[in-house]
């Protein structure tokens, strides 16, 4: 050997942009986590169900038949025109399943795709601030800068045309939306959408639209971004299987824009990875032609414990606004003082509670904690309890 | 109203309280319209499943295949009550097929089955024929498993 093991670990091998990454907020506390038990969770992103007993049973099938090769690096074409059907009878869109509809490897992968599809070095995307985890780092490895668009917690955590449009340069290529939102709950309204679509027109911009919770939501309608006048061709539109028929671990997900940008994905996707595995591109098919009476059944029982986990964190005092999709409540702790990874911390150990800081999500996510509603009822309750007793103690008060 | 219904099916010991987050209502609101469905014969009963086996307790249960001819004016009516009154009958349901009514009736034994077949049922004017099939072991009752939990997700504790 030429080189001493020493010399390996002197010299940065890491790529600068990747060294450059922040690292997730969310895997500090992976590793606090390991050590305690009898902790209550209310920091997972994903349902507490098992998928659905006829849609595992699909893939089964299967497997027995013998489906295990590859696919088209599309997918299967009976998975990309059930999602045609889908989307058109949901939404009134309609996608060519042929030219116009790309099975991806979970939104994580169309995200990504996406990204790297239409970004060149510098280019600027414009993303509401608290978002989902993945979205800067994914902008950032494809080449381009975040900019970051305030949405706060007086005003629900919608993102405003007004602040988008205050926002753009001549480098701004793209608008990452993401509503229903995580880590928030938020839910924008067919009107506030048509807004931020109208200034996409008007700067000759693109909107990624990651609609991943578009079916989990509560007493209000999802409106699909590509359904709004003059949207369509400027839209990726990105969906999933992962919370809706709680298929996290099966990675399947689906991406949809106009040919000439879905090629372009496409490019991209056949190179690093082939086509989405063929047992979770069957079980997506059985989900879509007969899972729906499931996906009623999992809004429901979310429903009920939204409403829990908000009255309940309303008892203690602590500022919530309504969350009216996905399945996070996102309550403010600022008037304990802590910094909301403090919290979480101080959470954990004293009275082992995990939730996850909202500094995760962006700057303006600080001074909240996302509390995840997809666990049992009782847990909720629990979980109440503790962060009842918590406060009581942060407070001065006894418990 | 079908909120509140689903809510107390699922898990009849919720209180009106508990209902009334669940739901989005006032507590009062939740009490009255479980007060109404229960005077209108909405709601019959509370009841839980249990298994008896596991408890140390044997029970025998049998379903019953009636023929019987319908009668003037009251169709089956008539003879499902006359069937339904007996309190070893659990469940009497008029069904389409080779037979009329199906019957279950649960009882301390073997014997205590058969001699209601053969003296109760059998007897009634209107049976012309009855099959009875004795359970051998019940997987699922009432939408919940007997042995053997269904899975639960593994989840990580904290995922983005
Ligand atoms: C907003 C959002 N987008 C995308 C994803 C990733 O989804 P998938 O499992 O389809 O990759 C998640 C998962 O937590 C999410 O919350």
């Amino acid at each position: 050997m030429a080189t001493s093991v020493g010399s390996v670990a002197n010299r940065n091998r890491v790529a600068k942009l990747v060294s450059s990454l922040p690292p997730s907020g969310i895997r500090k506390f992976f590793d606090l986590l390991a050590s305690l038990d009898n902790v209550i969770s209310l920091g997972v992103g994903e349902p507490d169900f098992v998928t659905p007993w006829h849609i595992r049973e699909a893939a089964m099938y299967g497997l027995e038949r013998g489906e295990t090769s590859y696919t088209s690096n599309y997918g299967l074409i009976e998975l990309r025109s059930e999602i045609a059907r889908h989307l058109e009878r949901l939404y009134q869109v309609s996608y060519d399943p042929r030219r116009e509809i790309l099975v991806t490897v979970g939104v994580s992968e169309g995200l990504d795709l996406a990204m790297r599809a239409i970004l060149d070095p510098g280019d600027e995307v414009l993303c509401p601030d608290p978002g989902y985890v993945s979205y800067r780092p994914c902008i950032q490895l494809a080449g381009g800068t975040v900019i970051p668009v305030p949405t706060s917690f007086a005003d629900d955590f919608k993102v405003r045309a007004e602040e988008i449009e205050a926002r753009i340069t001549p480098r701004t290529k793209a608008i990452l939306l993401g509503y229903p939102s995580n880590p928030t709950g938020a839910v924008l309204s067919r009107e506030e959408l048509a807004a931020i679509a109208r200034v996409a027109e008007r700067h000759d911009l693109i909107v990624v639209a990651d609609e991943i919770y578009d079916r989990l939501v509560y007493g209000v309608e999802h409106t699909c971004f590509s359904s709004l006048p003059g949207a369509r061709d400027r839209t990726i539109l990105l969906g999933g299987f992962s919370k809706a028929y709680a298929m996290t671990g099966w990675r399947v997900g689906y991406a949809c824009a106009r040919p000439e940008l879905l090629e372009a994905m496409m490019k991209i996707h056949q190179y690093t990875m082939l086509c989405a595995p063929v047992m979770a591109q069957l079980a997506a098919i059985e989900a879509l032609r007969y899972g729906e009476r499931d996906v009623q059944e999992m809004v429901d029982e979310y429903d009920r414990r939204r409403r829990v986990m908000l009255t309940g964190f309303r008892r203690l005092g602590l500022d919530c606004f309504e969350p009216r999709g996905a399945f996070y409540v996102f309550p403010s702790i600022a008037r304990t003082g802590l910094s909301s990874e403090a919290f979480a911390e101080r959470l954990l150990n004293e009275e082992r509670v995990a939730v996850v800081p909202g500094s995760a999500f962006g700057e303006r996510g600080e001074g909240h904690i996302r509390c995840c509603y997809a666990t049992s009822l009782a847990e909720i309750e629990e979980a109440i309890r503790r962060i009842s007793r918590f406060l009581a103690r942060l407070e001065g008060k006894d418990a | 109203m079908k909120q509140i219904l689903k809510a107390i099916e699922r898990n009849p010991r919720l209180t009106p309280a508990e209902i009334a987050v669940m739901t989005g209502q006032s507590e009062a609101d939740v009490a009255a319209a479980i007060a109404r469905a229960e005077q209108d014969r909405i709601i019959l009963g509370y009841r839980t499943v249990i298994n008896w086996e596991r408890a140390g307790e044997d029970e025998v249960a049998a379903l019953i295949e009636v023929r019987c001819a319908p009668q003037r004016e009251t169709g089956f009516d008539a003879v499902a009550q006359r069937i339904y009154r007996y309190p070893e009958v659990r469940s009497v349901w008029l069904v389409s097929g080779t037979f009329d009514l199906a019957v279950m009736v649960v009882a301390k034994s073997m014997r205590e089955v058969s001699l209601f077949v053969s003296e109760r049922l059998a007897t009634i004017d209107a049976v012309q024929g009855t099959a009875t099939y004795f359970i051998m072991k019940r997987y699922k009752e009432d939408g919940a498993i007997l042995d053997g939990d269904e899975p639960t997700a593994h989840r990580l504790a904290v995922t983005p």
